[in-house]
């Protein structure tokens, strides 16, 4: 076998500037392909980190029918002591878990004394929120980066449309579940950033305060904010969840919980299946390059060896050994190929890491992108090129070792 | 035992329009260690006899013997296995392999075909190198010596199998008349050596008178066979 290497190496080294052409239309690709990995997956994971790090959580849990009218925020669906109470112990239950963040959402009346508008609110436990969303914090742009009775954040775009400025007065006036109105003055404690997805343009207050607007007797929470040591554990942890927590029945006999993934909850997971479908057809492309550059040449080297193969045929090689021999250059010129545009494909995304190239998205500015690849992409975008690059050899080595030695002798 | 056997032997090339009758029922013998020729003009049918012989085509009706096997029933796979094993070639433009050395040309066959151990293959090489005096080029390309040379490397690549029979088609052809005696000289001593039977085809009436047998051949028929 290592003779059949040596022959098919030297053979390729025959034609050397084509050989090189070949190996280097492979290797771009492979850099193509590796960078635009790289940076998508970076694109992806970052949007997807700032998502679910600045609100979301990984995992949602809702009392029963609540998502499908979550635009309402209706105060109807939220969850009373005890179902909380079954919500917390299920997830206690689960070890990956690494913080939770009970909320209490509400849409209200925002007012400045002088002009009114409304409001998405959450009421939530800034402790709590911080460990379930740790990019919270970062979020408060002016004032402190907690959250104290009697003070609000508010959104960036609402601060600027009514106004305000850390320390001003303002007035949340909700309609809680039993139709009444009330009102509460709240000291404007922050100034939010907005974020991009569902929830990233709402205020924030204590959930006490929250409890006491609304009129609360007892503690009633819209959602419960999941976040995962591990978030590759995403979907498992999910299901264990949702296992647990489908025992529970309502009176009507049907479930009382629903959990969701940040998948279920996020428009922006169209956009990252939208990337993976991007990817797929980019290694598609790298494929056809590959086939078509590897296939060519072998014609064309078959089609130039006619009487070599004539030659060997007729000294009795026999016909597997021919078909090695091509299958072997193909290989060797898919894995060169693969070995360069893999090692330049880590030089260029090492150039983008050190280059600290940054980007705007939606009202996001200046978002870092740091693109990384890991080995096991290398290795299987390295595979995939190399059975591309012998099956494309397969029709000229087999068309060679079929070869009439006669008909190729005279072959001129 | 006769090598060679041939009873009836023909062959014929049709296509929709035309019928060539490149052999017409040829009978002939040939023993082995003898140094044999097949003379004629172009189309006479010695190119045609040449790759029935090596198994390299199949006769259209007859039969053909050699070294005892009836090679006219043998197939793609086989029939390279039989010449692997029994055939040595030699080619009129030599067909070494440019990407190999001499050293690595004359192996060939040894590597590729009969997968012999390292040792034994570099013996049976070099002995065969000698025997050419082509030893010193053994590091050679073939694009770096002379056709002489090259042909002197084919002939020691043909025999480095110890085949029982070499063909040669037309072995000289591409050669001056100095070189191409010292060709058929050393295919000669070869022969007497090795004991190897050597056919080779040959338009060149001074090369002819060389062989120990020469048959003519005419329009596909024996028309002579000398001692």
């Amino acid at each position: 076998m290592l003779n059949i290497f040596k022959i098919a190496v030297r053979n390729l080294m025959r034609y050397k500037r084509r050989t090189l052409l070949t190996a280097s239309l492979v290797a771009v690709g492979v850099v193509f392909v590796l960078v635009f990995i790289s940076v998508s997956g970076s694109f992806k994971n970052m949007m997807t980190g700032q998502i679910t790090d600045s609100f979301l959580g990984h995992i949602q849990i809702h009392k029963k029918g609540y998502v499908a009218s979550i635009d309402s925020l209706p105060l109807t669906l939220n969850m009373g002591p005890k179902a909380f109470e079954k919500v917390e112990k299920a997830i206690n239950e689960i070890p990956e878990i690494e913080a939770y963040s009970p909320r209490i959402k509400f849409g209200g009346m925002f007012s400045n004394f002088v002009e009114t508008t409304n409001v998405r609110l959450n009421g939530v436990y800034p402790e709590k929120e911080i460990k379930a969303a740790p990019l919270f914090s970062s979020r408060v742009i002016e004032g402190e980066k907690t959250i104290r009775t009697g003070e609000i954040l508010v959104p960036e775009l609402l601060a600027k449309g009514m106004k305000v400025k850390v320390g001003d007065t303002v007035v949340i006036i909700a309609t809680n579940r039993d139709g009444s109105v009330n009102g509460k003055q709240f000291r404007v404690g922050g100034i939010l950033e907005s974020v991009t997805g569902p929830g990233g343009r709402d205020g924030y207050v204590h959930i006490d305060d929250a409890a006491e607007v609304l009129r609360m007797d007892t503690m009633a929470i819209s959602e419960i904010a999941v976040r995962l040591k591990d978030f590759g554990k995403l979907h498992s942890v999910f299901g264990r969840l949702k296992g647990t927590l489908s025992s529970e029945l309502n009176k009507q006999g049907k479930p009382a919980f629903e959990v969701h993934t940040w998948e279920k909850l996020s428009p922006f997971y169209n956009v990252a299946k939208m990337i993976d479908i991007m990817t797929f057809f980019i290694k598609l492309m790298l494929i056809a390059i590959v086939l078509i550059s590897i296939m060519n040449v072998m014609v064309t080297a078959v089609y130039e060896r006619i009487r070599e193969i004539g030659t060997i045929a007729a000294i009795g090689t026999p016909p597997g050994k021919i078909v090695a021999m091509f299958l072997i250059e193909g290989f060797s010129l898919g894995f060169f190929g693969a070995v360069v545009g893999g090692v330049l494909g880590v030089a260029v995304i090492f150039v983008l890491n050190v280059a600290k190239i940054t980007f705007n998205f939606g009202r996001q500015k200046g978002l870092l992108l740091s693109p990384s690849i890991n080995l096991q992409d290398i290795l299987v975008i390295s595979i995939i090129v190399i059975i591309i690059s012998v099956i494309a050899s397969l029709s000229p080595a087999y068309k060679a070792s079929r070869m009439n030695p006669i008909d190729a002798l005279r072959h001129v | 035992m006769s090598l060679i056997t041939a009873k009836n032997l023909s062959k014929t090339y049709a296509t929709a329009e035309l019928k060539v009758e490149a052999l017409r029922s040829l009978e002939f013998e040939i023993e082995p260690a003898s140094f044999i020729s097949f003379i004629g003009p172009s189309g006479s049918g010695k190119t045609t006899l040449l790759n029935l012989i090596g198994c390299l085509d199949k006769p259209t009706s007859g039969t053909l013997t050699v070294d005892g096997t009836d090679v006219s029933g043998l197939n793609t796979r086989t029939a390279a296995a039989f010449r692997g094993r029994k055939i040595g070639f030699i080619f009129q433009d030599f067909n070494l392999i440019p990407v190999l050395t001499v050293y690595e040309n004359v192996g060939y066959p040894l590597l590729m075909v009969q997968n012999t151990p390292v040792l034994e293959r570099k013996k049976r090489i070099l002995t065969l190198l000698e025997a050419v005096g082509m030893a010193e080029k053994k590091d050679k390309y073939p694009d770096q010596i002379s056709g002489g040379q090259k042909q002197r490397v084919a002939v020691a690549r043909a025999l480095v199998t110890n085949p029982k029979l070499v063909l040669a088609d037309e072995p000289t052809a591409n050669l001056d008349h100095k070189t191409a005696y010292m060709v058929i000289d050393i295919m000669k001593k070869m022969k007497n050596e090795l004991g190897t039977t050597f056919i080779f085809s040959t338009h060149d009436q001074k090369i002819v008178g060389e062989a120990e047998i020469i048959y003519s051949l005419e329009d596909g028929e024996l028309t002579d066979r000398r001692n």
